[in-house]
């Protein structure tokens, strides 16, 4: 066998364990869906009436529905953070990354696996999320080479954000501090950019803000792509940020992943 | 014959080969220059106080921390160079259990068996060899959650023993148990180096590495301050003796007149007898004490690994505090 074959064995070995504790504790996933569902109902019935009104030209004409929907979707992305900071940590502080430190088992595999898991997980999430968004009335203008679109980005924003609360969940002192510093990623983010309503309307600093931070363009490009208007640039911009995210998390989770627990 | 056998044998046997290990963390010098030779197929056994730096010389060698100096040799591979080769020859049991809590017993086996790249075949055959052995086949379709500490540490070893490891670290493996897991483990643990694998025990139970151990080292402050058998360690404090409990002032000097060489303790009316010779010299006291003297109380003491300790690395409440 070679190294890379290895590599890919004991990755997937990993993947296979992350997904069958998923399984066996199903309530981080099913948190991870339950606080976007909340999201959308909050927005969407309590607030949607006022926003959907203030929205304007921004909404092309369509209801506050399909102008949210696709925010919510890269939100639920976002909360998936949080259960893989958990799950890095609890083997961090548990003692398994040390033991497979000392095994002849990939460098790799381990955060890959968790990686893995939370593409997955958030593939999952998006899906019972954008069933529940169709029983509201969300009428996507997709067609089948924009929802592959969709699916493609949904993915490299959750790999981005995975590596990401990888190597938070490694360097917390505990499960709770790991949910912790994902946090900001799980609502501040999404709240200063265009999730919820258009960065325009924003105060300058805040605008500035949201302009310049991975959750506009990645919301906007999924918004373009499901409500049937122009993509643009933007799409490459998501893409870029994407890439950046995963490199910083990836770099970061592999040197706190070589130092171990100390 | 036996002499050439002898020859290649100590040409190829040392296990563990450490020298001049050096680890600080900031100010605090945690190893302070470890030597260390250890024979294929022996139990070695680290002695030492909390902080003495056991568990530092577990993780370098198990390659999870890099010695600020020093060199070590494992099993033929050097420690630096060869880390791969290093890891794949040897299996650790940490201080805490690392078990997949979420996993059953017979799926963390499965896992550490993937892991070492078995067969299918193979990784059932040996998980369920294990299961057997460490008798967990009743627990085996549980998680670790419903195991007693005795049990998970017992998995525990079971997962490190998967890949059939030829050397295997056990930082304090009986930390922690109760009198009978302790046993249970002390067997466990006779078993495996009675297959030829090579044990490093890391322990703060001088009985424990009396039991088990081949040959000792007493870690005291990062540095090793003894080494030997037990045996040749024991010898090392001269210290048998006759403790004479008496009821009074008076029996105290009747006693003392009779065996001068005794030291007395007036507070505690008791007289201490060296006693060196055993048996034969223990009838000498007695014969030497006569019927005059109202004795009380007589024990018989031996040094053990516990006057060796605290003779080497002195007042343990102080280092432990």
């Amino acid at each position: 066998m070679t190294t890379l074959t290895i590599a890919f064995q004991d990755a997937t070995t990993m993947l296979g364990r992350e997904l069958k504790h998923t399984l066996r504790f199903p309530l981080l996933i099913v948190s991870t869906i339950l606080v976007p569902v909340v999201m959308l109902l909050l927005f969407d019935y309590i607030l949607g009436g006022t926003i959907g009104q203030g929205l304007g030209a921004a909404a092309h004409g369509a209801p506050y529905v399909d102008f949210l929907v696709p925010g919510i979707l890269l939100m639920t992305v976002a909360s998936g953070c949080g259960p893989t900071a958990i799950n890095v940590n609890t083997d961090m502080t548990g003692g398994i990354i040390d033991r497979i430190r000392t095994m002849a088992v990939s460098r790799g595999a381990v955060l890959a696996g968790h990686v893995g898991g939370s593409v997955v997980r958030a593939l999952v999430a998006t899906t019972v999320l954008t069933g529940v968004a169709l029983l509201l009335g969300f009428r996507p203008k997709a067609s089948i080479p924009d929802w592959l679109a969709v699916v493609g980005i949904v993915m490299a924003f959750s790999f981005a954000l995975a590596w990401l609360s990888a190597a938070l969940g490694l360097v917390a002192k505990s499960v709770a501090g790991a949910n912790g510093s994902t946090l900001p990623i799980q609502f501040l983010l999404p709240f200063l950019s265009s999730t919820f309503v258009p960065a325009d309307s924003m105060p300058a600093g805040v605008r500035w803000f949201a302009a310049h931070q991975p959750f506009t363009p990645v919301v906007e490009s999924v918004r373009a792509l499901l409500t049937g208007t122009p993509v643009g640039g933007t799409a490459y911009v998501a893409l870029a940020w994407c890439a950046a995210l995963a490199l910083v998390g990836y770099v970061w989770a592999q040197a706190a992943f070589r130092r171990g627990t100390q | 014959m036996g002499r050439m056998n002898t020859v290649i044998r100590n040409a190829t046997s040392s296990a563990v080969s450490v020298s001049g290990l050096r680890k600080t963390y900031g100010e605090k010098v945690v190893l302070d220059g470890v030597d260390l030779t250890i024979g294929e197929g022996e139990v070695f056994g680290l002695l030492g106080p909390n902080g003495a730096g056991k568990t530092t010389i577990v993780r370098i060698l198990s390659t999870l921390i890099p010695a600020d100096a020093g060199t070590a040799s494992l099993l033929g591979h050097d420690l630096r160079n060869e880390a791969g080769a290093v890891r794949s020859l040897i299996g650790v049991t940490g201080q805490f259990s690392a078990v997949d809590k979420l996993l059953t017993g017979e799926e963390n086996l499965f896992l550490m068996g993937r892991l070492q790249h078995l067969p299918a075949n193979e990784r059932r055959a040996r998980a369920s060899e294990l299961l057997e052995r460490f008798d967990l086949v009743e627990a085996a379709k549980r998680t670790p959650a419903t195991y007693s500490g005795g049990m998970t540490r017992r998995l525990d070893i079971a997962m490190t023993l998967m890949g059939r490891p030829r050397l295997i670290f056990l930082d304090e493996p009986t930390t922690g148990l109760d009198p009978r897991s302790r046993h249970t483990m002390w067997q466990l643990i006779r078993d495996l180096a009675a297959e030829g694998v090579t044990i490093l025990l890391t322990t703060q139970y001088l009985e424990e590495a009396d039991q088990l151990a081949d040959r000792i080292a007493v870690l005291d402050r990062g540095r090793i301050v003894a080494e030997g058998t037990p045996e040749q360690l024991k010898r090392r404090i001269p210290g048998a003796h006759i403790l004479l409990r008496v009821a009074d002032a008076a029996a105290l000097d009747a006693a003392a007149r009779a065996l001068p060489e005794g030291s007395r303790d007036v507070n505690e009316l008791v007289l201490r007898v060296p006693n060196e010779g055993g048996i034969r010299s223990l009838r000498d006291v007695l014969a030497r004490l006569g019927d005059g003297v109202a004795v009380e109380d007589l024990s018989i003491h031996t040094p053990d690994l516990d006057d060796v300790f605290f003779a080497l690395t002195g007042n343990p409440s102080k280092e432990r505090n």
